[in-house]
């Protein structure tokens, strides 16, 4: 669990840079909220709050989340989340290992449904010690008073084409508007903390690899069906569809390959299971950003996976040992 | 020899290095032996001799019952003091009938039976003979009596005869030891075991994290061409019969068969020594290598011992424990089982006994399981542990058993990985043994319901044939009368 908290850090630090004192505020509540409603969820069931919050899960989850949540949210934002992600999504379901879905994602989600305006209010980058970063005050009323003043607030690059294209404008048009991909990369553009920078997200993730906490299968099956999706249909029809590579590098792309959908709990055991439930979240991403009224699709993806968790476990069991796939016997050979 | 990737497997912590550079050591004879007279898989044997009787070494105690059993030969001379209820040398510690021998300190030899003039030109059934009469079980542990094992040619096409000297179990080296100090020996062994099955391959296969057994095997084994030795990965659980056939052959032996049936016979090297001993002097099975390790042993080494001997006297031969022991094992760590006394005897399947300290046990509380896969990839038989542990943890065996939980072979290689340190094998072994006790009963239900019905056919029969006698009797009574109407 460490070694995840590790992972996320420095696309963490880059977001707290890029967006300022509000967003580290709006970090420390979301975190501290998590840790606190686990506690409180223990104590109710008469179980060890020592042991439950060592395991780190909670703090966990309130990190995926205060990634994703738009940086400059009012604070009830990361304390209702933590409500939905800790006691609705995980202890309503049993505890650790027993919820169904992602907590982070199902909390995002909702407050995303609930109070879709404060949740897609953007801000443009406004990195530490720059000139119109704001000041402790400010950052305090940003995050625990009257909110983000309007003129900073800016659209998130997949909100962006969404809209554009809602105008008539072609993608290939608003695309070329959007930040250049070296921005893209490393994340100077508007959007939640936690995943603006694609290569610091890649960095964590393969963290993770290299210390096994996760294998390749999830991420590159996601990362893999989301960018054949884009450039398939980019092929088909470049005016109406982005490419696969903007896909990559726009929304939560990486931090949902690494980080969201290969949370164990809520994904397949088996690696076919895997590779499975991985596509199946790249190409429902794709489909939602695409068509639906939502620009960001990989929370709603990768819910929608874990729907289909059990049954993919179900259809991705091994072969056993000296059985064929249904189970009976393997026949022996003809000239035994 | 290309060899063929096996599903899963781990790679524990080998701590082999305790005792792998320790020359076997003969161990004097202790005060008394203690001789279960089951020793292996099937029927108890049955004693022929009395309290008070003096016996000679190599003398036949007991002789082998029905057709999957193997007797049971004095160890060295002396008296028997009694035939008596011990303790039984594993975990389940119900009563088993042993004679005791109180040695005499002469060692004195009975007559043994003439070791076969040429092996290689008698007919493999002679072979076979000498095998069965010298009491010799697979001696890796499961104890199944080798010759029946090697009867198996009779039935079965045999292309290859395979020794498998993987020993993939932390801490034991006894296999190792012996294929390093007895090479020719084992050799010998395998070609007369390969010539009882009438196999015309020997592949001794070999763990190649023991380079000094291969190196003695293989220059042993150079003289022969149908002899290969092939140095197999270093992977747990190499050692089970099915996954190294598969290593090496390919094949895949179907579930509920043996790998008798894809024509192949697996045996130990202990085993191929003991039939060497047995074919070439007529000597029976009287003595084994057991390997005596763990934190907790004064001096862990590889000792040769007399069967029957207590394992106390083993352990204080070894110097002793350390009085950190947290846990008492016999076999190997990951599948061997804990010893239910100090008092029971070494056996003809006894192949470690490990005082392991609490460190090394290293059991730790368990917590939820986080679904993570790692017991799914690990798995060499292609179960899903933590899907069968929900089921068993529901007691919903049944549907445990349509998942394959009594294919599981108890490897440990799950619960060995698992985070959580959720004792996964602990749920299987409770499961298989439920299911069957069930199908025991299920069976002897069957059984009785089958005799019910055959009785109360036959009565029925009988009933009717009374019936249809009677019938005749009146037919011909009236027929008479009618006669003697007639005649009268
Ligand atoms: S103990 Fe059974 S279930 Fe566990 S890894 Fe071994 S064979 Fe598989
Ligand atoms: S290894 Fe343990 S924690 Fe992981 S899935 Fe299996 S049982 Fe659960």
């Amino acid at each position: 669990m460490l070694t995840v908290l590790l992972a996320l850090t420095p696309a963490t630090v880059f977001g707290w840079w890029l967006f300022g004192l509000p967003a580290i505020l709006l970090f420390g509540v979301t975190v501290g909220a998590c840790v606190v409603v686990e506690a409180v969820c223990l104590v109710l069931q008469g179980r060890s709050v020592q042991i439950g919050i060592a395991d780190g899960s909670a703090i966990l989850t309130g990190w995926l989340l205060a990634m994703s949540l738009p940086p400059w949210a009012p604070w009830w934002t990361g304390a209702l989340g933590a409500v939905f992600a800790i006691a609705l999504a995980k202890h309503a379901f049993g505890g650790l290992g027993q919820n169904v879905f992602n907590p982070a994602m199902v909390a995002r989600v909702a407050l995303l449904v609930s109070f879709p305006v404060v949740m897609t209010a953007w801000v443009s980058p406004q990195p530490l010690f720059s000139p119109g970063a704001p000041a402790l005050g400010a950052a305090l009323d940003i995050t625990f008073g009257p909110g983000v003043p309007d003129a900073v607030t800016s659209a998130t690059t997949l909100g962006h084409v969404k809209t554009e294209l809602s105008r008539g404008i072609p993608v290939t048009q608003s695309v070329a508007e959007v930040p250049a991909l070296r921005d893209l990369v490393f994340g100077l553009r508007g959007g939640s903390l936690g995943e603006t920078s694609a290569i610091f997200v890649l960095a964590g993730g393969l963290l993770l690899l290299a210390r096994r906490i996760i294998s390749w299968h999830i991420p590159v099956a996601v990362l893999g069906s989301l960018f054949a999706m884009g450039t398939l249909f980019h092929a088909v029809n470049p005016a109406r569809f982005a490419d696969g590579s903007f896909h990559l590098l726009s929304g939560a792309s990486f931090l949902g390959a690494f980080f969201i959908a290969t949370d164990y709990v809520t994904s397949p055991v088996s690696k076919t299971g895997q590779l499975v439930f991985g596509i199946g979240c790249g190409v429902l991403a794709w489909v939602i950003r695409t068509f639906a009224g939502y620009p960001e699709g990989m929370a709603f993806a990768v819910l929608l996976m874990n729907a289909l968790t059990p049954i993919i476990d179900q259809y991705t069991r091994p072969r056993l040992f000296g059985r064929s796939r249904d189970g009976a016997p393997l026949p022996l050979r003809e000239d035994a | 020899m290309k060899l063929f990737p096996v599903r899963g497997g781990i790679h524990p912590d080998y701590r082999k290095s305790l005792s792998s550079n320790e020359a076997i050591v003969v161990m004097p004879m202790p005060r008394r032996l203690v001789l279960p007279l089951q020793q292996h898989i099937g029927a108890p044997a049955e004693v022929l001799v009395a309290a008070g009787e003096q016996v000679r070494k190599g003398q036949l105690l007991a002789r082998g019952q029905g057709p999957v059993s193997a007797p049971l030969h004095a160890p060295t001379s002396g008296v028997i003091e009694a035939i008596s209820q011990i303790p039984a040398p594993h975990p389940s510690g119900l009563p088993q009938t042993a004679i005791v021998l109180l040695p005499d300190g002469l060692d004195a030899w009975a007559p043994l039976p003439a070791p076969l003039a040429d092996p290689f030109e008698a007919p493999p059934e002679a072979i076979r003979e000498h095998v069965a009469q010298a009491g010799i079980v697979g001696m890796g542990g499961a104890a199944f009596p080798a010759a029946v094992k090697l009867g198996l040619g009779g039935q079965h096409r045999i292309d290859t005869l395979l020794i498998n000297g993987a020993e993939c179990e932390p801490y034991l080296t006894c296999d190792d030891r012996v294929m390093r100090e007895h090479a020719d020996d084992v050799v010998d062994g395998a070609r007369l075991m390969a010539r009882a099955l009438d196999a015309p391959c020997v592949i001794i296969a070999i763990e190649a994290n023991k380079p000094e057994a291969i190196d003695s095997i293989s220059h042993a084994a150079a003289k022969f061409a149908e002899v290969q030795v092939v140095a197999v990965p270093v992977q747990y659980p190499m050692g089970s019969e099915r996954h190294l056939v598969q290593a090496i052959t390919g094949r895949e032996t179907p579930a509920r068969r043996l790998t008798a049936d894809i024509g192949v016979v697996v045996h130990n090297p202990g085993t191929a020594r003991a039939v060497h001993e047995a074919v070439r002097h007529g000597r029976p099975l009287t003595h084994r290598v057991v390997t005596v390790s763990g934190g907790a042993v004064r001096h862990p080494r590889n000792v040769d011992v007399a069967l029957g001997t207590p394992v106390a006297d083993l352990l204080a031969f070894c110097g002793g424990l350390t009085g950190m022991e947290e846990q008492l094992v016999q076999g190997g760590p990951m599948m061997g089982q804990p010893l239910p006394s100090l008092d029971v005897p070494v056996v003809k399947g006894t192949s470690g006994i490990l005082a392991l300290t609490a460190e090394e046990v290293a059991e730790q509380p368990a917590s939820p399981c986080i679904r993570c896969g790692s017991c799914v990839s690990v798995c060499p038989c292609g179960l899903v542990p933590v899907e069968l542990a929900a089921y068993i943890r529901k007691d919903r065996l049944e549907d445990a058993a349509k998942l394959g939980v009594q294919d599981c072979l108890s490897c440990g290689s799950c619960a060995w990985v698992c985070p959580s340190h959720i004792p996964l094998v602990q749920y299987f072994n409770y499961a298989k043994g439920r299911l069957n006790a069930d199908a025991a009963v299920q069976r002897k239900n069957d059984r009785t319901r089958t005799l019910a019905e055959a009785r109360t056919l036959r009565l029925e029969k009988a009933e009717a044939a009374k019936r249809a006698a009677a019938a005749v009797r009146q037919a011909a009574a009236t027929a008479n009368a009618a006669t003697g109407d007639i005649n009268a």
